[in-house]
């Protein structure tokens, strides 16, 4: 039978104090970079962080708890859903004040 | 304006401090997120994508410069520097932390300002036109009902718990500025044959993935009864709506389903009840609510009239802000300013800490103190004498405040979209600015004429697509963003739900699209005096279709 390679999956949530979007790290604490985000290559890894989140759940360290598949590239993971490339690079506009400034003037 | 009594301010300080109690527990373990959510709800508190996001409730839209600069303070200091303002004449912030929330909604409280019912299943912040109380058409300034609803609905004990949320929107004049025909509940002021002062009751309008325009129960209820016959309508609402799906549950499928006629039977039945008990406004306390909304004392400023035509003569783009920007007074001596939020290419609704305390300076300065917001994302000073016009204009031009395009083709909605919504599907800012960049030239904008582009980033339609006269709806699918596109909606007095063209567009060619559409008009129009909507509505869909996928009708 052919089997299709899993895709890789990495385990994300907000954190609860400010909110910020976190992925889980290799060394088991949270990170606010993708790039940092301990990688599950196979189900007993997948698991793993599936109760790892469970846990800082229940320890209210972070909300909105998920796991994730990405795309293992040259620049680092990538996730395969829009959604989830936004919340790791952040909005797709300079949405900064002194940007939103100078294009008014500009105009 | 409206000032807080000692009942307003115990009532939002006892909210402060029950709801920073809530986030103390939460912080500490004590509380779950699953109890906590609905708490942090019912306090505007969401969490979207990259952070929790605070709702700040504008009532009827309408704040002051002390409070516009309180909202300026909370920008710099507990988020990263700016704001959003929304089609519901609130403000979000995008970037708050859960644990300064205490800290924000004190700040808040200090100028009698919330963020109570902003969001859960509850009355939401009552709108109202954004000229209330200055417009030349207006029959009665919408504002006082509007505070009555508010004080009447703030956690009301029968209403809390709604089937689903409940918004109402209430307009002063036949002139529809608050779209009141896709709210739950639409109310238009009126008077009757002995020139006493009523509302045309609408009821059962909403956008989202259902939308239906509200229909018309009452053509004239007396003011007096305003709060007995909203109770009847919550009351038939609350008792019917359906709880077993949540996209079934708001009023408008309650009025499809059952049909208006029963319907509106029934909330007569329950009114009767109600009309000559308790809730029976007495004529002293809407007397006293309306002495708060009273106009400021405008003396006369003749002198304005000669030297704005000169200045219009001496400047050209500042003819064209006043032109576009600058709206009849009913004093004619004042005006009524929009300041544009929608610079070309910029983030529709966005403002800086700086440019929030600009408008309150101004506002102090030239508008008798006075600020609106409006649900098309914009400002409005509502009285500016017009010998101040040109100083206002100078100041508003240092800070990126000035664009000459309300009502045109730039003058966008756009929702957050998935930029910052957890919901959204799809982005609308970046479609957005392109559209504005595209159209950008003032010629071709003022060629174009009044055209509104509305766009939503998922069904739920904060961005009000389906009033667009060209509505843009993001979703995904196959895991990327598509755009399909309605056309001929409209959320004024002759309400409109816009019809979908045929297959959506992709990211990069939904701007061409767009330009097709805009050419279509320019080639059909009869004139420049044909506006976009009257175009469509004469000559239908056809045109505009069979130029958007004619090459694939020819490649069939």
């Amino acid at each position: 039978m052919k089997t299709t390679r899993m895709k890789t999956k990495v385990l994300t949530a907000n954190r609860l104090t400010d909110g910020i979007s976190v992925w889980l790290g290799a060394n088991g604490e949270w990170t606010t970079s993708l790039r940092d985000a301990f990688l599950a290559r196979h189900e007993d890894a997948v698991a793993a962080i599936e109760a790892a989140g469970q846990q800082a759940l229940a320890d209210n360290r972070v909300v909105d708890v998920n796991v994730i598949e990405i795309e293992e590239t040259e620049s680092g993971p990538r996730p395969y859903r829009l959604r989830e490339r936004i919340r790791a690079d952040g909005p797709t506009i300079d949405y900064t004040p002194a940007a939103a400034a100078r294009v008014s003037q500009a105009a | 304006m409206y000032r807080y009594d000692e009942f307003d301010h115990a009532f939002v300080e006892a909210r402060v401090n029950q709801f920073s109690d809530q986030v103390a527990r939460r912080l500490s373990g004590e509380i779950s997120e699953d109890a906590f959510k609905p708490l942090r709800l019912m306090n505007g508190v969401y969490l979207q994508l990259h952070a929790y996001m605070l709702r700040v409730a504008i009532p009827y839209g309408t704040l002051n410069g002390r409070q516009m600069r309180k909202l300026a303070h909370i920008a710099r200091t507990y988020d990263r520097g700016y704001g959003h303002f929304t089609t519901r004449q609130n403000i979000q912030y995008n970037w708050p932390a859960l644990s300064d929330m205490p800290a924000i909604l004190k700040e808040l409280a200090e100028v009698e300002m919330h963020a109570i019912q902003t969001s859960g299943n509850c009355i939401r912040n009552v709108t109202a036109d954004h000229f209330a109380g200055a417009a030349a058409d207006e029959v009665a300034d919408p504002r006082p009902y509007a505070e009555i609803l508010r004080q009447w609905s703030s956690v009301h004990p029968e209403f809390s718990f709604l089937p689903r949320k409940f918004k109402i929107a209430v307009t002063g004049s036949e002139r529809d500025r608050a779209a009141i025909q896709v709210h739950d509940i639409g109310l238009q002021l009126k008077k009757d044959e002995q020139g006493r002062l009523g509302f045309a009751v609408w009821i059962g309008g909403g956008q989202g993935r259902t939308p239906i325009l509200a229909k018309k129960i009452r053509d004239f209820l007396p003011e007096a009864d305003l709060l007995s016959y909203t109770t009847a309508i919550m009351r038939v609402y609350n008792l019917h709506g359906r709880r077993d799906n949540k996209y079934k549950a708001r009023i408008k499928i309650l009025v499809h389903e059952t049909g208006v006629e029963q319907l509106s039977a029934e909330i007569e039945a329950e009114w009767a009840h109600l009309k000559d008990g308790e809730l029976k406004l007495p004529d002293a306390d809407i007397a006293a609510i309306n002495a708060y909304f009273a106009p400021p004392a405008l003396g006369p400023r003749a002198e304005g009239w000669g030297e704005l035509a000169a200045w219009k003569k001496s400047d050209p783009g500042f003819a064209e802000w006043v032109g576009r920007n600058v709206a009849p007074h009913r004093h004619p001596d004042y005006a009524m300013v929009t300041i544009s939020l929608k610079p070309i290419g910029g983030i529709p609704g966005d403002a800086s800490a700086d440019q929030m305390d600009a408008v309150a300076r101004l506002a102090e300065e030239f508008g008798h103190d006075e600020i609106r917001i409006t649900h098309e994302q914009n400002l409005v000073l509502p009285h500016v004498a017009l010998a101040d016009l040109e100083p206002l204009y100078r100041a508003l031009l240092t800070d990126g405040l000035a664009t000459a395009n309300a009502g045109l083709i730039t003058d966008i909605i756009a929702c957050p979209g998935l930029d910052y919504c957890a919901l959204a599907n799809a982005r609308s800012i970046p479609v957005a600015q392109e559209i504005s960049n595209r159209f950008g030239d003032p010629k071709r904008q003022a060629e174009i004429g009044e055209l509104k582009i509305k766009i939503s980033g998922c069904i739920n339609a904060c961005g009000h697509h389906h009033v667009g006269h060209i509505g843009i709806l993001g979703v995904e699918k196959k895991g990327a963003e598509l755009y399909q596109i309605s056309l001929g909606g409209s959320g004024d007095e002759n309400a409109s739900i816009g019809q979908i063209t045929g297959r959506g567009f992709e990211p990069g060619e939904i701007t061409d699209a767009i330009e097709t559409i805009v050419d279509t008009y320019l080639a059909n129009r009869t004139g420049a005096e044909e506006s976009f909507i009257e175009c469509y509505r004469r000559i239908g869909a056809d045109p505009f279709k069979a130029a958007l996928y004619s090459s694939e009708a020819e490649a069939a």
